[in-house]
């Protein structure tokens, strides 16, 4: 058994998650990410149930454990109630502790999302937050989506919100005590760690390009490429 | 013998859903996309049926979208879990309900693992003592907030002042329902119906005169899939898989969409304004999209609430055409109008799918 595979076997996403699987192939039948991806929830937990710890480790360096959406389709219809979204989950994990997630373009899109989940999470108590929700980053929410950024306290003072309000409510200020204990939680349990964790491979792989942190996180935000893909375009 | 295959089937996923005396949790999705939505629920509950629902000001996000977008460690969110069960336990509550689907999945999620696992709960114990020096019980009770309605289904039909009825042919509405994966999918018998045939939503819409369709990708995820949205490169996953679902019910011409996940009905609202964008395709009669609602603000509508007070002026697919197929009225005048009377401009106006 190698590190890697060792590694794998303390999360309890993998203890929950996968019993001996029988490759039916099931859950890449059912899986929205592997009609629109190159990707196959089969393969990848073969290789992890395999132990190979090569293997594994192109894996946690590659493309592929990045392209599923966490939508568990793929656990209502696993006849050994083996859950291939939890293996992900744990690879992903391991892929960021290890710092291995720079080496592939969809995982580089870590930097994006930890520095905004975080911060959203740290300075305001949720995971999104209207005012740092900007219409540029999200032309998909339509002119609707840009009539409500340009009048935010007039919408919500309308729909009964209480934005930034004290007391109870729609998107009221979580009092500064709750945001004290949301950051004690992230220092004692780890996402502190993290955040570190994906700051300072970000930091090394942007060198590495030849590029500014800045261009990386907006690289990483906005560019993709065709690879990726199933179908050509 | 289908039916009765299905009923069959349906009987084996009913749960228990306390009547009364919640800890009410909010979603962050729910609160930014829809936030009249949260609104209309408590009022429900409050001052139509006479219930009991707690809220506290100090109760936060549970770190779900971080958790699923790799943010942050498994650890880290069910410690914030346990935080919030912490402050259902201080204010005397057993009974918790929250606003989030993926919230629902992730507590029943960490619950199920606490219970396999009596030593990752003991840790969790361990560094929520650590961190915040709170204690909790974990809840008696779980439910997603869509169970309450469901559960009031008849009692929200008793008081209703509209039905999902075309008022012009006396026929049922044709109704969509969309279930957000987490309620049921990881753990069938936690939501109502299960996962193959959910019944939380189809309950609401049979109660209320409408006919629910079956059509091929109606299990088919909105196509959120969390960094798949969240990251701007990856949308076109999202977009792909609204689009999948909205090929597949076209043909059986639904009238309209109810949801329970707070995201589906953003991303399956949106969706269909890009798709008409660059593709001119629209799903809706005469070159409208199909509207999307939570269910709500459904319950809303059929209640004779106001649809600008339940927040309708905030979708992009307008609910115009629907509401005048019911007969609810609306006064066009308000439609973007603050708080103060004072009209905050209007929204410009999509190129292919038309708008009110």
């Amino acid at each position: 058994m190698g590190i890697l595979y060792q590694k794998l076997t303390q999360d309890y996403r993998i203890k929950e998650g996968l019993k001996a699987c029988i490759n039916c192939g099931t859950c890449t039948a059912i899986c929205p990410a592997a009609e629109f991806y190159k990707y196959n929830p089969k393969t990848i937990v073969n290789i992890v149930q395999s132990q190979d710890d090569d293997q594994i480790e192109e894996l946690l360096k590659g493309e592929q454990i990045w392209y599923c959406g966490e939508c568990m389709s793929c656990v209502t219809r696993c006849p050994r109630k083996n859950a291939p979204g939890l293996v992900i989950m744990a690879l992903r994990s391991l892929s960021i502790d290890m710092g291995y997630f720079v080496e592939s373009e969809k995982g580089r899109q870590q930097l994006p999302l930890t520095r905004a989940m975080c911060g959203n999470i740290l300075n305001y108590g949720y995971c999104v937050y209207p005012r740092t929700y900007k219409y540029e980053d999200h032309p998909e929410s339509g002119p609707v989506g840009k009539w409500i950024g340009e009048n935010l306290d007039a919408v919500h003072e309308r729909l009964g919100s209480n934005l930034d309000g004290k007391g109870p409510g729609v998107l009221r200020k979580i009092p500064q005590e709750s945001l004290d204990e949301l950051k004690a939680i992230f220092d004692v349990t780890g996402a502190t760690r993290r955040m570190k964790v994906v700051e300072e491979a970000s930091k090394r792989k942007a060198e590495e390009m030849g590029l500014s942190m800045e261009e990386y996180e907006k690289r990483a935000f906005n560019v993709t490429g065709t690879q990726h893909l199933n179908h050509k375009i | 013998m289908i039916f009765q295959g299905k009923q069959k089937i349906w009987s084996d996923y009913q749960k228990d859903i306390p009547d009364d005396h919640y800890f009410y949790v909010r979603s962050c999705i729910r609160q930014n996309f829809f936030p009249a939505s949260e609104q209309t629920f408590l009022d429900i509950v409050h001052n139509r049926l006479g219930k009991d629902f707690y809220e506290t000001p100090h109760h936060t996000t549970c770190g779900g979208i971080a958790y699923h977008g790799e943010a942050i460690p498994q650890e880290t969110v069910m410690t914030i879990i346990a935080r919030q069960f912490a402050l259902m336990t201080e204010s005397g509550y057993e009974n918790y309900v929250c606003s989030c689907i993926t919230s629902f999945g992730l507590y029943t999620e960490t619950m199920d693992d606490w219970r396999n696992f009596p030593e990752l709960e003991a840790k969790i114990r361990e560094d929520l003592w650590k961190a915040c020096r709170r204690e909790f019980k974990v809840p008696k009770y779980l439910a997603h907030a869509s169970d309450v309605i469901y559960k009031f289904r008849n009692e929200i039909a008793e008081r209703a002042k509209f039905r999902l009825v075309n008022k012009e042919t006396g026929e049922p509405l044709r109704v969509v329902e969309h279930i957000g994966c987490h309620y049921s999918k990881m753990f069938p018998s936690k939501g109502i119906g299960g996962a193959e045939y959910p019944y939380v939503l189809a309950g609401m819409i049979e109660s209320w005169g409408g006919e629910v369709i079956d059509y091929p990708e109606r299990r088919h995820c909105c196509g959120f899939g969390f960094r798949q949205y969240l990251v701007k490169a990856n949308r076109g996953y999202s977009i792909s898989n609204t689009y999948k679902k909205f090929e597949s019910m076209e043909p059986y011409k639904p009238d309209m969409i109810i949801t329970n996940c707070p995201g589906c009905p953003f991303f399956m609202d949106r969706w269909q304004y890009v798709i008409a964008e660059q593709t001119g395709k629209t799903y809706g009669e005469n070159g409208y999209g199909i509207p999307v609602f939570t269910y709500e603000e459904v319950a809303g509508l059929v209640l004779g609430y106001n649809p600008w007070d339940l927040g309708l002026q905030i979708h992009q697919v307008a609910v115009e055409p629907l509401l005048d197929k019911i007969g609810i009225p609306y006064d066009k005048a308000d439609k973007y109008k603050g708080k103060n009377g004072k009209l905050l401009r209007v929204p410009e106006y999509p190129m292919n799918i038309k708008c009110c």
